[in-house]
């Protein structure tokens, strides 16, 4: 599969001001030298409590909010390192998906409003081939084009969070970031959200990076998952890997803790003492070990580095030093742009 | 030890009356752990606080049914009453720690004065037992704790404290309304662990309100699956699970993503349309417009719950004469 995205020791800092001058002291460090790729018409799962830094990835790499440091490439261009109006060209491909789908439509607006507005800012059409890509967008997530008229107070969570996806798709989107997208939703509803974001990405060939609290939600949509803590990023592996042979004490934890809908399985579970720390004053060394069962002495010293387990597994734990380094590969949309004499022989 | 018999609970709106309860008969033994699911508007929270006497009359008024707690009726129950038996025989657990805790007050002065009404404890003993009560419930230094704000508490440390506070007297019943919904999943988990272990600790009967059919499959003997006031099915958690009829309870059990599949094997079922509002319900069985199996009997009459198996009750059409 061909890489949309790849993000590149992305990290993101929010300073702390003390003082009455407002000197500049701590930092809250939300996301902590985390790197990526996703494919085309894939998605990637990002999966952690709150305030490990989930959502702040996915609003630093679309630049809601700017990065402290890092690379996110994407169609061949290094989107923080843009001028506004460059990253207004990138922007329109990719959209995303808000938690709450109270909060994120204007309650003046009609639904005919809300979508076309993507298309208002980016598109110089007539106003009859705005309705005609308004009704095309709504039909595509299953409301009605009459529903035009409505206001978002008329609609149920599910349908405003389908109002939400229309208003998403209307410029045709190549990344989609749903930023905890079904967790405001009742069981029933949240399937038929859950079933239409999978089936418009068989459709339009979309990519998602889906983030969730909900490992049963990520397991159900993602190709590929990543486990956050604390602003890192500690196990990241295909579905299928993660769930059945997690090698991070925190991933084995996490996904024991999940209470299962079967009652006749009655597992051992890990269960962490403790809170999650303070993302001001993380523990040293590695992050989790003041709540990890398998703690050692060099936990509480020396920040792990990630190890490869396997092809496309990849974990940040002490437990497995004896395995060689993850080495971070430089984006593959990069090495195309550059593709010019002078960097012939450069190592990929 | 806890039975509530055809209990309707009405409320007054400008646009005219509803019934958040319709006709919900439970009955809860001692040291059981019953389970009620449903999605939000089933009217699950509103059961709870009926059983607590905490809804607000008016808007709410109770239509009908009765509340037996070791025999006396509760809905017959003087205010005075209400408060000696609210907090002491019967506790309780709220979803949103953070405002149902006073803000204004240390974490201390509000355990304390559980001690203080009910057991007419002073200060010293009650701090003392306060104290004891968070060592209990897993709060590590309560000492330094106690005198602390909820603030300066994380939401499982704010949780852990209302449980402190709802067994400080060592209740018959608690009612655990979304006990763990506002956790993490790993705060999750120590918070279910811990209830579990008072409950064999103390004998204590639970009645836990969740959405969340893992934590019911996990947590519960017997399980009760609620529809816009009504139940739809009863049966134990075993039984529910194994041999779920109910065509709602099949479609929140395909609805939900299963552990062992993605959407590479298998599509989630979905109920189609959404949960009707309790000011437009239709005639009839209340699920009859979003049912896979309705007949025309649904839509005119409403199903009693019936006995299929001895454990195992079940308000459908489809099921009972289909």
């Amino acid at each position: 599969m061909a890489e949309l995205l790849a993000v590149r020791h992305l990290v993101k800092h929010f300073p702390l001001r003390q003082g009455f001058w407002g000197r500049q002291g701590a930092a809250v460090r939300a996301v902590d030298d985390i790197s990526f790729n996703i494919a085309e018409n894939e998605t990637l799962g990002l999966v952690g409590e709150s305030g490990c830094g989930k959502s702040t990835a996915g609003f630093s790499i679309l630049r809601l909010i700017e990065p402290t440091s890092g690379e996110v490439w994407f169609e061949g261009e290094n989107l923080p390192a843009l001028s506004p109006e460059r990253l207004r060209t990138h922007r329109r491909k990719m959209q995303i998906v808000f938690q709450d789908p109270f909060g994120s439509l204007n309650p003046r607006m009609t639904v005919e409003r809300i979508v076309e507005e993507p298309l208002l800012n980016y598109e110089d059409l007539a106003s009859g081939q705005r309705k005609q890509r308004v009704a095309e967008a709504l039909e595509t997530v299953g409301l009605l084009p009459e529903y035009m008229t409505r206001f978002p107070h008329e609609f149920s969570g599910g349908q405003r969070q389908r109002i939400c996806v229309a208003r998403a798709l209307v410029l045709q989107p190549r990344l989609v970031i749903g930023d905890e997208p079904v967790s405001a939703l009742d069981v029933s509803v949240r399937a038929q959200v859950l079933n239409l974001m999978v089936r418009l990405q068989r459709q339009l060939k979309l990519s998602y990076l889906f983030i969730s609290h909900d490992l049963s939600v990520i397991r159900y949509v993602s190709h590929r998952v990543g486990v956050m803590y604390l602003g890192r990023l500690v196990e990241m592996a295909d579905v299928k890997t993660i769930y059945d042979q997690p090698a991070h004490p925190y991933t084995r934890a996490l996904l024991s803790a999940v209470p299962l809908p079967d009652p006749r399985r009655r597992r051992r579970r890990i269960v962490l003492q403790g809170d999650v720390p303070s993302p001001i004053h993380p523990p040293p060394g590695c992050h989790f070990h003041p709540r990890c069962p398998e703690a050692m002495a060099i936990c509480r010293e020396e920040p792990p580095r990630m190890r490869r387990l396997a092809a496309g597994h990849r974990v940040c734990c002490h437990l497995y030093n004896d395995h060689e380094e993850w080495i971070v590969q430089p984006p593959a949309s990069r090495t195309e742009i550059r593709l010019q004499p002078q960097d012939k022989g450069e190592s990929v | 030890m806890l039975s509530i018999t055809d209990l309707v609970i009405g409320f007054h709106t400008p646009r005219g009356t509803i019934h958040a309860v319709d006709g919900v008969s439970l009955s809860l033994d001692e040291g059981e752990v019953l389970g009620v699911v449903g999605e939000s508007g089933c009217g699950k929270s509103v059961l709870a606080l009926s059983v607590l006497g905490l809804l607000p009359q008016p808007p709410a008024f109770v239509a009908g049914g009765k509340i037996l707690f070791r025999d006396q009726d509760l809905l017959k129950l003087p205010g005075d009453a209400w408060r000696r038996l609210r907090g002491n025989a019967i506790g309780m657990i709220f979803q949103e720690p953070m405002t149902a805790l006073n803000p204004v007050f240390t974490v201390g002065n509000q355990l304390m004065e559980v001690f203080r009404v009910h057991r007419n404890l002073g200060r010293a003993e009650a701090l003392r037992e306060s104290v004891e009560m968070l060592a209990k419930v897993g709060v590590p230094a309560p000492e330094r704790r106690v005198k602390e704000y909820p603030y300066q508490l994380s939401g499982g440390m704010r949780q852990r404290v209302m449980i402190a506070m709802a067994l400080a007297c060592n209740p018959d019943l608690l009612l655990a309304d979304e006990p763990t919904t506002a956790l993490d999943v790993s705060i999750q988990a120590q918070i279910l662990e811990l209830m579990i272990a008072l409950k064999e600790d103390m004998g204590t009967a639970i009645m836990l309100i969740t959405h969340d059919l893992g934590v019911v499959a996990e947590m519960t003997q017997r399980v009760a699956v609620m529809y816009t006031g009504r139940i739809m099915e009863e049966a134990s958690t075993v039984t529910l699970f194994d041999n779920p009829l109910h065509p709602y309870t099949l479609g929140l059990m395909g609805a939900i993503p299963r552990a062992d599949a993605t959407f590479e094997t298998e599509a989630l079922t979905e109920i189609q349309g959404v949960v009707p509002g309790l000011g437009n319900l239709p005639p009839g069985c209340h699920f009859a417009p979003r049912c896979p199996r309705v007949m025309d009997v649904c839509r005119t009459e409403v199903p009693p719950l019936v006995a299929v198996a001895p454990d195992h009750r079940v308000a459908c059409w489809a099921v009972t004469h289909g």
